[in-house]
């Protein structure tokens, strides 16, 4: 048992604002009351939900490429043992245990892998288990997947229903992942899509099909969190245009855009790339089915990695750097490449203000996310400078300042004045992601949510305030104070259960046998042995 | 009893359809598997072969085994943790749990088998894919400094040859397959084309490729060194950029001659290269069950594929310096902790020599070379066999072995949780008393 008194209390989800209030912790949960039990006087001290990160690359067999890749990374921040914690390797790509620590010490207490292939589902399973403390769950890659474009193509909606509902239970995975529709079946012949009418390769199916389908799907399952998508054309300059068409092509289907920034360019090539920002933000504005995060680009190495194999043999090609490409049978690809963002590059300055400006057009920070899309566009522990970014108007113009001048020239960013208030940050890092997530017992303190909490200094400086949380609480626990690890502990597995008409086994199994290079029986993950602490999270099936 | 759809922990291919029969506690029959499997597993029998465990040669309990391992581990300087491949990552977690515990050094089979495939990784990165792309889409495959027919018996039928799959109807027909060695092998007989090329030869045989696709010059005698003609090569480029999806299976012959990481960082590049023509992979052809395991658990643990140094509190890599034969052929290493492996019948001499002068503890199945030299040696369960937990695949696809025969001996991670638990008593005294 555990009082909180004294803080003043940042908890947007019920409404509360910087009020001095007392939280009461027991078994794990938040309660309305306890007698006795530990006390923290949180007198001058900020006090909010644990973070909830929403979109990251942490676990599994594309992050551990990444690991394998880049020793040069992993000399830049080695992290020692302790007598409680494991030793490890940090900065773009983590180890496990660094990775478990080192966020729990920013504040945050749940993390969600952001794109995982369900055959390698064992292995994320395995190594999120050696992640410490941070609640997890993955999302499952769908947007190739054989027999999600076999039934569309064979226009049967019920036993896509019922194959997605089986694989997100065979795997103990969390949410349909799309990325690149159609463009990574393609490039498994080298090849991609550039238009959401371009059909796949194994089907003739477009990516309008198959993320409305898959957007159907997701609602008549109920799943807690929505279809999750990385649009088509990612990265490349007037891409902008297809992520509007998809949108449009949704009509109102609920869906989340993951990392915006990568999906808002204008202009026609490298040498005119400006920013769509505004594009984007006035549809998220007008439309409340959608939902996105920054992919905030911070300066500075990062290791780019993401199932999108064509544009990151791409990125290869423009950057000249090492590139690893892992195509999975039957699911989708996947690829790894060192990248640098430089402040001196008139193209990295745009992508870095094209974040900024999603984040301070977009109206409501209910619908819109904090995230650097780790390690893709920056590392997960830039977080407290973005914040500082968005909270200080004068802080962003000195620092657009030192950066290439097309980051003024070529996007709005330099005359928004807007500055992101605490609670918005809370809202953009806990309780926003938690509510698109589905995770009502996460990012926010009311009585009955776990008791995931994070106590910051009340400094002038967010930036300062956000490196430096104070205590931080995980299920009830003390994990974290003033920056050391203070406890070890596992966190639990969030996935999700739906139902599925048990016929769909019986109907995938000749062309399971037939194509896969894995027994059928053998696929399955069996969730006793890689989910031994696990949360099934409720559908809410139509 | 017969159990179905059993997985194999013998090689990198990891079957998965086995079907075991078991009567009266024996394994009497194996279907589907290779000879090398079905030799590894029939006979398997669930009663006790030999005592539990062996200090200094004499019949011990497993207690008095594992405090005379934890206590040899604690008082080491520079203790080492080798071997790894034969079991389950589960257990090799624990491995990697006490190796920090103990600021120790710990390496794997990878630095005497794909270490340089690891490197080559690290120089330029590796396109690569799942066998089950290679199934179903590869017109053209190669195998290089590799003989499937005796190490991987049924990556032929299984993966790679003769399989129909989703675009390749016609399986064996469909596919042009070549073979480059040094000598012929039973896998040359196999194949549609068999070059022989000189020892020592692959990298420049790798940079005449990446010339001749790129379209530059090169004459006969620039080539003359590598026991092919100009012919030949100008026949491989041209299939190279003509095959709809193409594969590079690598073998020891590439990691272990000369050139080691450069010919993999070289087989890597072309197949790199060949991207901009068609789609070509490379796949290393992972040699014992789990050896791909023990690459992916160290990696995720410690950012390092093999060779990691715990001296300074935190993992450090540098092959050389950090790989098990070369702690022990320096004298550095002075006691070694092997897990499912058997270095004294395979590393050189003057490794072995250290092996049987330190303090030596071994976790394996079976009697073995190295648990005849070692002071300390406890029999644990067979992976795949009487333990269970995950394996990866040569293509790092993970799969779950289950346990259908009982042991009569603990498991690895048993063991090794049993060892980190008492190492850390032992120190948490150690820094008590003193």
């Amino acid at each position: 048992m555990l009082r909180i008194i004294n803080g003043t209390v940042y908890d947007p989800a019920n409404g509360i604002a910087g009020e001095v209030r007392d939280i009461c912790v027991a078994d794990g949960k938040i309660v309305a009351a306890v007698e006795g039990g530990q006390v923290i006087d949180a007198q001058g001290l900020i006090v909010m939900p644990g973070g909830v990160e929403f979109h990251a690359h942490v676990a599994g067999a594309k992050v551990n490429a990444g690991r394998k890749m880049r020793p040069e990374d992993h000399r830049a921040m080695p992290i020692p043992r302790t007598a409680l914690t494991r030793s490890g390797v940090g900065h773009t790509v983590p180890s496990t245990f660094a990775m478990g620590y080192h966020m729990a010490q920013l504040g945050y207490t749940t993390v969600m892998e952001a794109a995982a292939p369900p055959l390698g589902a064992r292995h994320v399973h395995e190594e999120l288990n050696d992640m410490p403390i941070l609640d997890h769950g993955f999302l499952c890659l769908m947007g190739n997947n054989y027999f999600v474009l076999k039934y569309i193509a064979e226009n049967d909606f019920a036993r896509l229903k019922d194959y997605v509902a089986w694989l997100l239970n065979a795997t103990g995975g969390y949410a349909i992942k799309i990325v690149n529709p159609a463009g990574v079946d393609t490039w498994k012949w080298g090849r991609n899509v550039n238009d959401i009418d371009e059909p796949a390769d194994t089907f003739p199916v477009t990516p309008r099909q198959i993320v409305t389908s898959l957007a159907r799907v997701q609602q008549e399952l109920g799943l807690p969190h929505v279809i999750h998508l990385h649009c088509n054309n990612l990265g490349s300059p007037g891409n902008v245009a297809t992520t509007l068409q998809t949108l449009q092509a949704l009509d109102g289907l609920p869906v989340h855009i993951t990392h915006a920034q990568f999906n808002a360019y204008g202009g026609a090539g490298w040498s005119d790339i400006r920013s769509g920002a505004a594009e984007i933000a006035d549809y998220v504005n007008s439309h409340r089915n959608v939902t996105v995060d920054m992919g905030q680009v911070v300066f500075g190495p990062v290791t780019t990695m993401t199932a999108d194999g064509p544009w990151q043999h791409r990125l290869y090609e423009l950057s000249g750097h090492k590139w690893a490409n892992a195509d999975v049978e039957m699911e989708t690809s996947a690829g790894v490449v060192p990248y640098q963002f430089s402040k001196r590059s008139a193209v990295n300055a745009v992508q870095w203000a094209i974040g900024l400006e999603l984040a301070l057009l977009i109206d409501d920070p209910w619908r819109m996310y904090l995230t650097t899309d780790h390690p893709n566009a920056g590392p997960f522990h830039a977080y407290p400078d973005i914040i500082k970014l968005l909270m200080d108007a004068d802080y962003r113009a000195a620092t657009l300042a030192g950066v290439h001048s097309a980051a003024s020239t070529r996007s709005g960013l330099k005359d928004l004045r807007r500055e992101y208030t605490l609670s918005e940050i809370v809202t953009i890092t806990r309780a926003g992601p938690a509510r698109c997530l589905g995770l009502a017992n996460k990012g926010h303190l009311g009585v009955g949510a776990d008791a995931d909490i994070a106590i910051y200094p009340q400094v002038e400086d967010p930036k300062e305030m956000f490196y430096h949380p104070r205590y931080v609480i995980k299920g009830g626990q003390i994990v974290a104070r003033d920056g050391r690890i203070v406890r070890d502990q596992p966190g639990r597995c969030l996935h999700v259960t739906p139902g599925y008409d048990g016929q769909i086994e019986a109907a995938i199994s000749d062309d399971f046998e037939r194509y896969y290079t894995v027994d059928f029986e053998n696929y399955p993950v069996q969730l006793e042995h890689y989910l031994p602490d696990r949360v099934a999270v409720p559908c809410h099936e139509r | 009893m017969q159990v179905e759809h059993v997985v194999c922990a013998f090689c990198g291919c990891v079957c998965d359809d086995l079907t075991v029969t078991i009567e009266e506690g024996r394994i009497t029959g194996v279907k589907q598997a290779c000879a090398l499997s079905k030799s590894w597993l029939t006979g398997h029998t669930a009663e006790a072969h030999e005592p539990a465990a062996l200090i200094d040669g004499q019949p011990a309990s497993l207690d008095q085994a594992i405090a005379a391992a934890a206590s040899y581990l604690a008082a080491a300087r520079y203790p080492l943790i080798y071997g790894l491949s034969s079991t389950y990552s589960e257990a090799q977690r624990q491995a990697v749990a006490l190796a920090d515990l103990l600021g120790a050094n710990i390496d794997c089979c990878t630095s005497v088998c794909h270490g340089p495939s690891g490197m080559g990784f690290q120089t330029v990165g590796e396109p690569s894919c799942t066998l089950g792309e290679v199934k179903n889409r590869a017109d053209l495959v190669i195998y290089w400094g590799s003989n499937p027919a005796e190490s991987h018996p049924r990556h032929f039928t299984r993966y790679a040859v003769t399989p129909k799959g989703l675009f390749t109807p016609t399986g064996r027909k469909g596919r042009t397959v070549v073979l480059v060695d040094v000598r012929p092998t039973p896998s040359s007989r196999a194949v549609d084309i068999f070059l022989q090329i000189k020892p020592g030869r692959d990298f420049e045989v790798f940079w005449a490729l990446r010339c001749l696709i790129r379209g530059i010059a090169i004459d006969e005698a620039a080539v003359a060194d590598t026991g092919l003609s100009l012919a030949q090569l100008g026949d491989l480029a041209e299939r190279l950029k003509k095959c709809k999806f193409g594969v590079f299976f690598v073998g020891q012959g590439l990691t272990q001659s000369r050139g080691r990481h450069m010919n993999m960082t070289a087989a890597f590049m072309l197949a790199r290269d060949l991207q901009s023509y068609t789609k070509f992979a490379v796949i290393p052809m992972r040699g014992h069950g789990n050896v791909t395991g023990i690459d992916n658990v160290l990696a995720w643990q410690t950012g390092y594929p093999f060779a990691v140094n715990f001296s300074r509190g935190y993992p450090r890599f540098n092959p050389g310096e950090f790989t098990a034969v070369d702690l022990l052929a320096r004298n550095e290493a002075d006691a070694v902790l092997v897990v499912a492996s058997d270095p004294a019948s395979n590393f050189p001499r003057s490794a072995t020599r250290r092996l049987a002068q330190i303090p030596t503890i071994v976790l394996d199945t079976h009697p073995s070379e190295t648990t005849k030299i070692a002071r300390v040696a406890i029999m644990t369960a067979t992976a795949g066999i009487s333990a269970a937990g995950t394996i990866y695949r040569m293509d790092n696809v993970p799969l779950m072995l289950r346990s259908f025969l009982p042991s009569p001996y603990p498991n690895d991670e048993e063991v090794l949780s049993r060892l980190v638990a008492e190492v850390r008593r032992l120190q948490t005294i150690g820094q008590g008393g003193d």
